[in-house]
């Protein structure tokens, strides 16, 4: 047996699975079931105990969603991961080990519309209050810290204008905090970015985008790097006390180095119950055996119709990292050299009616309000998504009247342009 | 041995090789991690002797406990020491007194002595340390996998169907990187804060 590092697609191909012991079939089986017969009352015990690794319902673990939590463990270099049923259950997951009512947590103001929705609204019932930094400010996560702080939240890269956000800088805020660093990792995969190789504690993802990458199947999944001492300082009580829920059983010191992950699967999804379905974990497994080959046509288009955009006289502005003239460039080649995603947005000189005007006219691209198809998208956010808010509101959150976000497909390039030239021009 | 980061033949060589393994500190109260440990490596066919002067004249899951590794009357193959790191000196100490010595002393997760590793090295011990035995051989057999845990192996062969009790192959290729590095950073970050 050598000990030879395999590459980044053998991974997105192999790792978690492998034949099927008892039927032989090499594609992962879709398992189907939501429970699991036991050997005899000492097994059952066992798992239920958590002293034996098993399966006991598909609500806690199933073998499909196995080897897509392994798989995407492997390829962001974590220890171990956790699937769930979409990318908003992957964040209220997390934050429940974390987070107890009146704790703070620091995340970037430039996120996911829905995860600033989920964090401002939805979290702050729960008593988790968030506190917003500014990704272009490293010192305003310093400012942020207060005692109470358990966990910093950043996109790798941003929505909604793919910017890039320096994750080395705001790990190091982090770990003087002494409180794990959350990257959302959705926009880049890890093709792009490894956010671990960055000094991030945890990973999470919506599968539905890039990582799936069809548009046809929900999932999030959390990934645990390993890398978060939890006993230190008794502030995460969930992982370094003993559980009542398992008898007294401390998960750091059984579990250690993926005791995060387990945590999330034995107290937050076994009792939050966000399951995803194993048909779902299949579509996504199949999904990213080719992620390295899609995400690479995704960045390569990407940029042509960027460069494209920036030449074209009914455009004013193009915010893309993947521009040498772009404010994030240096951090795109620095983070994400392969590529700088295939989520940006651009501004019309003629504003709002343009915008409007454009998504009518495009014939390939879908107006849509989803990214990390195979397929095109765009998305008019101020007659769309930001339309509740006035035109101050608009541009401040980079949904102004004039911006149109694209997210951009494999299809070929040259049919990209031609349909965003033919839409623009008349 | 770089114990900052073992390759993962090293810890498959001592988990194909051992037979006998006494476990140090061994509890029989049912959810301290040492019971699952005992538990799981005599399931998958160890000879497992449980070391625990507290609970002398009693058994862990049929087998009598001793009361220290001079007690045990016959030769083992490892010693899985599960106490803290400042109590592995004097057990590693009476490991040495052993005739013939085990051939590997292995200490807990969050266990590490490297003074204690260097003495039992010297007289040609293999050890390992802020490790457990459990993971270890369910990672390098994936049965860890059901568990989400990234095992760092691939085999595109067909295992055989898993039967309760049965030992597991542990020969799939290894994938660097992963918690290993990982881990390394842990260990750094945490030894720049203290």
């Amino acid at each position: 047996m050598s000990d030879r590092l395999p590459g980044f697609s053998t991974l997105a191909v192999h790792a978690g699975a492998q034949p099927d012991p008892t039927t032989g079939a090499r594609a992962t089986p879709i398992y189907q079931t939501t429970s699991f017969v036991f050997n005899d009352a000492d097994h059952a015990a066992s798992l239920f105990g958590l002293q034996a690794f098993g399966n006991i319902y598909t609500r806690i673990g199933n073998p499909t969603n196995a080897v897509l939590e392994e798989r995407v463990a492997a390829l962001e270099g974590g220890t171990a991961a956790l699937a769930v049923a979409s990318g908003h259950a992957a964040q209220v997951v997390v934050l429940q080990q974390l987070l107890q009512p009146g704790d703070e947590f620091i995340a970037a103001r430039k996120l996911y519309g829905g995860s600033i929705n989920q964090f401002a609204h939805a979290f702050k019932s729960f008593g988790w209050n968030v506190v917003w930094a500014d990704p272009d400010d490293i010192a305003s996560f310093e400012r942020a810290v207060t005692p109470r702080t358990k966990a910093i939240f950043i996109e790798s890269i941003a929505n909604p204008a793919g910017s890039i956000t320096d994750i080395e800088a705001i790990s190091t805020v982090a770990r003087k905090a002494g409180v794990p660093m959350i990257v959302d990792n959705t926009l880049a995969s890890p093709y792009l970015i490894r956010p671990i190789d960055h000094g991030a504690d945890i990973v999470v993802h919506s599968l539905t985008k890039f990582l799936g990458g069809h548009g046809n199947s929900l999932g999030g999944i959390i990934v645990d790097a390993g890398t978060f001492d939890w006993s230190a300082g008794g502030k995460y009580p969930m992982l370094s006390e003993p559980r009542p829920e398992y008898h007294g059983i401390r998960l750091q010191e059984t579990f250690g180095n993926f005791a995060f992950a387990i945590a999330c699967r034995v107290l937050g999804l076994r009792d939050l119950g966000p399951a995803l379905s194993p048909f779902n974990a299949f579509m996504i497994l199949t999904g990213i055996e080719t992620l390295p080959l899609r995400m690479q046509k995704h960045c390569d288009n990407a940029k042509a119709v960027a460069e494209f955009l920036a030449g074209h006289p009914a455009v004013s502005a193009v915010n893309y990292a993947g521009l040498a003239s772009d404010k994030y460039n240096q951090l795109a080649r620095k983070y994400a050299p392969k590529g700088a995603g295939a989520v940006f947005t651009f501004r019309l000189k003629g504003g709002y009616d343009a915008g409007v005007s454009l998504v009518s006219k495009l014939q390939l691209f879908s107006h849509l309000a989803n990214v990390g198809d195979t397929r095109s998208l765009v998305i008019h956010p101020a007659s769309t998504t930001h339309s509740q808010l006035d035109d101050a509101a608009k541009i401040k959150s980079g949904a102004g009247p004039d911006v149109v976000r694209l997210s951009i497909g494999i299809e070929d390039k040259e049919d990209l342009i031609a349909d965003l030239e033919q839409a623009l021009g008349a | 041995m770089n114990h900052d980061a073992y390759p993962d033949n090293y810890i498959r060589s001592i988990l194909n090789s051992v037979k006998s393994i006494a476990m140090v500190g061994a509890s029989p109260v049912n959810v301290r991690p040492s019971y699952f440990a005992f538990k799981y490596l005599a399931q998958r066919g160890y000879d497992m002797i449980p070391v625990n002067p507290g609970h002398v004249g009693k058994d862990l899951l049929g087998k009598p406990f001793v009361a220290s590794l001079r007690d045990i009357g016959r030769p083992v193959d490892m010693i899985d020491i599960f106490r803290n790191s400042s109590h592995i000196m004097p057990v590693v100490e009476e490991a040495l007194t052993l005739d013939p010595l085990p051939k590997v002393i292995w200490m807990q997760l969050g266990a590490r002595d490297d003074a204690a590793a260097e003495k039992a090295e010297a007289a040609g011990i293999k050890v390992v340390m802020n490790r457990c035995p459990k993971i270890e051989y369910g990672r390098l057999s994936s049965e860890i996998s059901w568990m989400g845990v990234n095992s760092r192996t691939l085999s595109s062969k067909r295992p055989p169907a898993p039967t309760q009790g049965m030992r597991l192959s542990l020969n799939r290729m290894s994938v660097g990187g992963g918690d290993t590095a990982a881990s390394d950073r842990a260990a750094k970050n945490k030894s720049e804060q203290s």
